[in-house]
């Protein structure tokens, strides 16, 4: 029986692989006239909203090669496919955006913004004329915002004609400037005349990724929204099917859904609730398998080709909002056992505790923060990788051209990406497992109660 | 420059993930090997444990992106 599921996973994987391999190498070869046609999205991944410096300077790098003129994005074409051009496709790729894309088509998600200049604005990101079958590049500005590969841009132009709703744009170029003392890829919507200079989002990092408050707030509906919405109620549904059929079938042996989740549950019940908690477990076990199964589930989700690369749990603003959930859990459950082990560690000598104190003052932040970096780096550096193997083939076959290339090339990655998918998959569950039993371990250490000698 | 660095920095922290790892490896094996029934703990044990010396190299890989900014 498992042999049987093993094999029709990897059969999955090899066919998902493999019509990733062949679509790029055919798309590609017959493409590079057509810049509006040419699909990025076939490629399998996944976006997170990374707010990184480079997804500023890195992603929008078509439009650099010596055009000089309004257009769209597009790819480097013929020879041009560098290492930056990859690192770049990559990063567009793991970050998040305003439209849905499954395989090539583009679905419209609500936009929320706020500007302190104009307030709100809420509607589809449909209104940005963006083609459904593109690169998520909105052909018209829609009350000051553009839709730039995806994510969405306002113009802080004040002479951009604010009048009208809909200004219809002939193209969107990059330029790489100087802001702040470090280079970052600024867009300009372009109007045929004039060029608009355009500003990315806030990004609540301080500054270290590159971020930092911008002229507006997004709030919206993205692809990662969505995708947590989806996964939510998928389990959401599965766990209420399966509390159903306890009550149908009760004093009977498990059978099919429930029997499977069953033999989840009782394993994270017996390997990490109890042990860590103790008698408590059952108060804090709702806990424990909520970010389970949501961090297993999101995980998952993002390992899905095709189906919009929704790279969530690569989303540091997704691992941070778990982590504070965690943080807010153990911290708020603590007893007087807890915080004195922190604060007055006993049984220590009083100069030893200067220095212990202090530390564990920064434990208690610490611990979260490698919960958070733990799971976002292991989920967007597999993404990433993944992303690099199937990039390689357009850089070995010069963008189409070399056909040798572009063949030999697409074997090796196809074993490669097979490999690393497979690998993706069992590190999805070892980290929504390691995140709880760690998470366990810190409740266990809040609510432990004190054992005297 | 500022880039080399970095890569060499996050050669270094797998480096560091590489033996950790290793040793891990190395004394599940022995565990094993001296008792043979004991295997699905020591898995499970032994992948837990690589997972969180994976998580350290991780993030300092992340860090050193953050450093290169590319």
């Amino acid at each position: 029986m498992k042999k049987h599921i093993l094999l029709s996973l990897f059969a999955l994987l090899l066919s998902f692989s493999i019509n990733a391999q062949a679509n790029q190498t055919d798309n590609h070869n017959h493409d590079h006239s057509d810049h509006a046609g040419h699909d990025h999205s076939d490629h399998n991944h996944s976006k997170s909203d990374h707010s990184n410096k480079a997804h500023d300077a890195g992603a929008h790098h078509g439009d650099d090669h010596g055009h000089g003129g309004c257009g769209w994005h597009h790819h480097p074409e013929g020879q041009e496919y560098t290492p930056k051009d990859i690192s770049a496709i990559a990063f567009h790729h793991i970050s998040d955006a305003n439209v849905y894309s499954i395989g090539p088509l583009q679905i419209p998600l609500p936009c929320i913004l706020y500007a302190p200049e104009t307030g709100w604005d809420v509607f589809l990101s449909s209104k940005f004329k963006f083609s459904k079958t593109g690169h998520g590049d909105g052909h018209s500005a829609y009350k000051g915002y553009i839709l730039d590969a995806g994510a969405v841009k306002r113009i802080t132009d004040p002479s951009f004609p604010r009048d009208v709703d809909e200004v219809p744009l002939m193209g969107i170029t990059h330029k790489t400037e100087m802001v702040d003392g470090k280079e970052k890829t600024v867009a300009y919507a372009c109007t045929g005349d004039k060029e608009y200079r355009t500003d990315g989002k806030s990004i609540a990092d301080a500054g270290i990724f590159g971020g930092g408050l911008s002229s507006f707030y997004d709030f919206s509906i993205t692809k990662n929204v969505t995708s947590m919405i989806i996964v939510f109620l998928l389990m959401l549904w599965l766990f209420m099917k399966v509390a159903k059929s306890y009550v149908t079938r009760n004093g009977m042996a498990p059978k099919g859904l429930q029997s499977f989740m069953e033999s989840i549950f009782v394993f994270i019940q017996d390997e990490v609730a109890k042990p860590f908690l103790g008698a408590k477990y059952l108060k804090y076990q709702p806990f424990l398998m909520a970010i389970f199964f949501f961090v297993l589930g999101l995980n998952l989700w993002g390992q899905i080709p095709f189906f919009g690369g929704a790279n969530v749990t690569g989303n540091i603003g997704v691992t941070m909002v778990l982590a504070i959930f965690a943080f807010l859990v153990v911290n708020l459950s603590g007893n007087k056992h807890y915080w004195e082990h922190i604060f007055l560690m006993p049984g220590v000598p009083k100069w030893v505790l200067t220095i212990l104190s202090p530390v564990e003052f920064l434990g208690i932040f610490i611990k979260p923060l490698t919960l958070m970096l733990r799971l976002f780096a292991n989920i967007t550096a597999g993404h990433m990788v993944i992303i690099v193997f199937v990039s390689l083939i357009f850089m070995f076959s010069k963008g189409g051209t070399s056909y040798a290339g572009g063949f030999g090339t697409a074997i090796g990655s196809t074993l490669l990406t097979i490999f690393m998918m497979a690998i993706e998959l069992l590190v999805a569950f070892i980290q929504a497992f390691v995140f709880t039993i760690l998470t366990a371990s810190y409740l266990g250490a809040a609510v432990e109660e004190p054992h005297h000698h | 420059m500022v880039g080399s660095i970095a890569a060499i920095g996050m050669g270094l922290a797998v480096i560091g993930a590489g033996m950790g790892i290793g040793k891990i490896g190395d004394s599940a094996m022995q565990a094993i090997a001296r008792q043979p029934e004991a295997v699905g703990d020591i898995r499970s044990n032994m992948i837990l444990m690589a997972a969180l010396i994976e998580g350290a190299a991780l993030i300092a890989i992340v860090m050193a992106f953050l450093v290169a900014g590319v």
